[in-house]
């Protein structure tokens, strides 16, 4: 098997699980350690290097990096990362003197932003430090995009919005509130701006038509409903709550009820749980407050007594599962009576402002056709990003997004091509204090994932504003911080030093390490210590060992990153070295071309 | 040694035997040894073998002397009963533990100094009495916890690590226990698991005394040039002589045993050694043979390994003295204790 290139800065990256699933690439082990030592400014100021929105994100992240967690493959429950996030939100200091901050002496180009939302705000947060001028365009009152007026006030508190979008609008942004562009033609005529980013989301509920759609003023598009209840339109709902779809836009729209006053609410889904499209999590919260799933329903008609919605009637299903795949057969019909059904079945985009003949494509189900790279559309120096882009994802997404475009706007400005782009480089630098001391945590923690605190149904449903969740406590954060088994800290080994005496092998405690002769990687994946079936997770392999021509192997699976393989080396040839990725944005998008190696520091 | 005890963590996919239990179950305490010591490749061999042969830790008793290799019966095998005894004194109080409680499993853990210097007496005897004993010589050539000063073991013109020659002539264990009558002669590598562990096992199921000599190099004090007891020099200058392999009973039935040139060597218990040997003239039930050619390979600089020699007609100590079937602890208090008039009637005998 070919030697592992460990100069190539995605070999570490990808070991660190959580790092490589987050689409902005959080530095966790590093903030979770800052979390840990109560550096929770600092830990913040970390996070926002990437996802710029810790507070928020700390509780809506959709959390791609939880599932990766390589704690999970050993005690079932991954790291609470994203509650960790809040918790550096929430303990720390006065960090504004940290944000970066506009120059006085602007560089002379204007950019116009679409829509208020964390992908245009990420773009404004890159471009402004770098002296450009940024103008908002939001059809609503305040910025923040569906952040602001979709996710409901008990899951994110409002002054937590306030306070981290105002850190980007406080550079200097101009915000046109209520200034919706109604003409991207007219924005690109009027020659005031260097560029144009497009972040206006995919603000379009989709529709259900059956019989007896529009015959009801009680009949609700999820989004805009629940956009409806944060503007005060809406401030009661009738008893019976149907919500069609189970997104997790869905579980808002459920917990909303609640709040609402509604006494009975179901959520009605056409496959069976493992199907849904809501997270895990967000289901659990719902169930909490007792609303009710109902499987294998399928929506036929509303049902109207004397003009007035009384019930819905489904095709119910039989689901099976064949090879894998659900199949699902009809075996009649049910009512399900209700006064008020929202619909939550998913998001279109809609862009009836931008003109068909302007030389910006558009494909697919009516979408514009944007590079996934550059975020550039196929007119030149009109860029997309978020939900705008490629259709709705989640926040996360958007802000990485938002990174992208800011690098490319900024090359686009300067007059370089956006193909060209900065690569990732990286630091590896050892973590040895002493004979048996490191500067990490090495020790391997049992405790399991901590439980999040909940505030006691009675007082949630009081209003829409009491938040849920209550946070870690001090005792509980000292506890989750310490099941981070600090993957970025790598297992670094110098073949040359080895002298093949099997301390490491003898002593891994998860079976990671093995000497054998070289062979091909799916041979050699049944050769090892333990067999390595988790196929994407990578072999380390080194070269030939000097003593017996044989290679040192090493699965990175379930790798505690305990240090105990250095310890036990004689030779130095196991050393527990940090990986830290250095990750470019638009500040760093003029450094000459990466030549695509890591800077290692020995 | 670490500060941080290993983990209780393990692999999703670790095995458990025959009665239900993981390796790490057969795991001890942390090594407190430097990192890189062959005795703790020869501690995991231990792990591995009991682990392999279903054996409940309860049954086995662990014995050691003094130095190094002797301190590595806390790190295997923690719920097995253990004796860390005088130094060099090893021998005489497995003897007595064995005399005491035949069915027990023992194992002894000592190293060229507690072997072949303080405890030479105590060994040959041993050997001699056929003490059932699985015997583990963790031989390094150095005293290294007295800052390796040549041992008994030191080839004569190897260096030690300051660039002193040795002068004087070294003893070899396997030579040596070939001479006094063992039953069961082994020489491995702590580097060469796949080699130990069989050897190991065949040694555990042994009835009578089983001599293992085992490399194992010192990284501290003799893993340099001029060292014939390092990691390099070994594999440069190994040759294994047989392969042994252990066949429990309940496995036999699927091992063919038409092809090759296995010879098999049936233990006590119903199992079932098999030698393959490389030199075709060798016999490793042939004492004299053996002798002769682990001799020559001596004289010619490399180091025979293997299962060396083996004794098909082993008869153990309590066999050689007609001893009680099963522990003392099991005999009635009347047989043990007769009272005063049997020993009256003994004591007439000897007038």
């Amino acid at each position: 098997m070919q030697r592992t290139d460990v100069e190539n800065p995605d070999y570490f990256h990808k070991v660190v699980d959580c790092q490589w699933a987050c689409p902005a690439h959080t530095n966790v082990p590093e903030y979770i350690r800052l979390i840990a030592q109560g550096r929770f400014d600092d830990a913040y100021i970390e996070n926002r290097k990437s996802n710029v929105f810790p507070g928020i994100l700390g509780r809506t992240c959709d959390r791609p990096c939880e599932p990766a967690c390589r704690r999970t493959r050993l005690d079932g429950k991954p790291v609470a990362i994203c509650r960790l996030k809040r918790v550096a939100a929430d303990n720390k200091s006065d960090i504004s003197s940290r944000i970066p901050k506009a120059p006085e002496v602007k560089n002379g180009k204007r950019i116009a932003l679409v829509g208020a939302g964390p992908s245009s705000l990420t773009v404004a947060n890159d471009l402004m430090p770098l002296g450009y001028e940024c103008t908002i365009f939001e059809k609503g009152p305040r910025p923040g995009g569906l952040m602001r007026i979709n996710i409901p006030s008990f899951r994110l508190p409002e002054e937590v919005l306030d306070e981290e979008i105002g850190y980007i609008v406080d550079m200097g942004v101009e915000m046109k509130y209520q200034t919706p562009v109604n003409s991207l033609r007219e924005l690109l005529d009027s020659e005031q701006y260097d560029a144009v980013f497009v972040g206006s989301g995919a603000p379009k509920g989709k529709e259900l038509v059956i019989p007896g759609r529009y015959d009801s003023d009680q009949i609700f598009i999820g989004i805009e409903w629940l956009e409806s209840i944060h503007f005060g339109h809406v401030t009661s709902v009738g008893d019976r709550v149907l919500i069609i779809g189970v997104g997790n836009t869905a579980m808002d729209c459920c917990r909303s009820a609640k709040r609402l006053g509604a006494t009975s609410v179901k959520v009605i889904a056409r496959k069976t749980r493992k199907y849904f499209k809501a997270s895990p999590w967000e289901l659990e919260d719902a169930e909490e407050e007792q609303v009710e799933i109902v499987e294998n329903l399928q929506p036929v008609q509303f049902l109207y007594e004397d003009g007035r919605l009384v019930g819905m009637e489904f095709d119910q299903f039989h689901s099976e599962e064949i090879d894998g795949k659900l199949v699902q057969t009809s075996i009649g019909r049910v009512t399900v009576p209700c006064d008020t059904v929202v619909l939550a079945i998913g998001q279109d985009n809609a862009f009836p402002w931008i003109e068909r003949n302007i030389g910006l494509e558009f494909g697919k189900w009516d979408m514009p056709v944007v590079d996934p790279k550059t975020f550039m559309s196929t007119r030149e120096g009109v860029f997309f990003g978020g939900d705008a882009a490629f259709g709705p994802l989640n926040i996360i997404w958007a802000v990485e997004h938002g990174h992208q475009a800011a690098i490319s706007i900024h090359r686009f400005c300067m007059g370089l091509p956006v193909t060209e782009r900065p690569l990732n480089q990286f630091s590896l630098r050892s973590t040895k204090m002493g004979l048996h001391e490191w500067s990490y945590s090495n020790d391997y923690s049992g405790a399991t994932r901590q439980k999040m605190r909940h505030i006691e149904l009675t007082a949630r449903f009081q209003n829409m504003t009491t938040e849920v969740e209550q946070g870690f406590t001090p005792e509980q954060t000292k506890q989750e911080v310490e099941r981070c088994l600090n993957c970025d800290v790598q297992t670094h080994f110098t073949d040359s030093l080895c002298i093949e005496c099997d301390a490491c092998i003898d002593i891994c405690p998860v079976d990671c390490l093995t000497i054998a002769p070289d062979a091909e990687e799916s041979e050699l994946r049944t050769r090892l210590t333990a067999t390595a079936t988790q196929m994407d997770q990578a072999l380390f392999v080194s070269g030939g060992l000097k003593q017996t021509g044989r290679v040192m192997v090493k699965d990175e699976n379930v790798c505690l990153h305990c240090g105990l393989c250095a310890e036990r080396c004689p030779t130095f040839a196991w050393d527990m070295r940090k990986f830290t990725l250095q990750l470019p944005y638009a500040k760093d998008a003029m450094l000459p071309m990466a030549v695509g190696i890591g800077v290692g520091v020995q | 040694m670490s500060y941080i005890v290993k983990p209780k963590v393990h692999h999703p996919s670790l095995q458990k035997n025959a009665i239900g239990r993981t390796r790490r179950d057969y795991e001890g305490a942390i090594s407190t040894l430097c990192a890189g010591c062959g005795h703790d490749s020869i501690t995991a061999a231990l792990v591995q073998a009991f682990w392999e042969l279903d054996i409940e830790p309860y049954k086995v008793a662990k014995f050691s002397g003094i130095g190094c290799s002797s301190k590595t019966p806390a790190y295997f095998l923690k719920e097995a009963h253990g004796f860390n005894s005088v130094h060099g004194r090893m021998p005489a109080v497995a003897t007595g533990a064995g005399a005491a409680n035949r069915d027990l499993i023992m194992v002894g853990v000592s190293g060229d100094g507690d072997s072949l210097s303080i405890g030479l007496g105590q060994l040959c005897h041993a050997v001699r009495r056929n003490v059932n004993l699985t015997y583990v010589l963790e031989n390094n050539g150095v005293y290294g916890l007295t800052k390796g000063q040549f041992s008994a073991s030191a080839d004569p013109g190897s260096m030690s690590k300051k660039g002193d020659v040795n002068t004087m002539a070294a003893i070899d264990g396997v030579l040596m226990a070939l001479t006094l009558g063992a039953t069961f002669v082994a020489r491995s590598f702590s580097g060469d698991k796949a080699q130990l562990v069989p050897i190991l096992k065949a040694a555990i199921r042994h009835r009578g005394f089983a001599f293992i000599d085992v490399i194992s190099p010192c990284v501290t004090f003799n893993d340099h040039e001029g060292s014939t007891k390092s990691y390099a020099y070994t594999r440069e200058h190994q040759l294994e002589v047989v392969q042994a392999d252990l066949v429990l009973p309940q496995a036999e039935i699927a091992i063919d045993y038409s092809h090759g040139e296995a010879m098999r060597v049936q233990m006590h218990d119903g199992s079932v050694v098999t030698l393959r040997k490389v030199d075709e003239n060798y016999d490793p039930t042939d004492r004299d043979r053996s002798y002769e050619v682990i001799r020559k390979h001596l004289l010619a600089g490399e180091v025979a390994t293997g299962l060396l020699y083996i004794s098909p007609e082993s008869v153990d100590m309590m066999e050689q003295n007609e001893a009680v079937d099963g522990p003392l602890f099991n005999l009635p208090f009347e047989s043990l204790c007769p009272g005063a008039a049997e020993l009256e009637k003994l004591q007439t005998r000897f007038r």
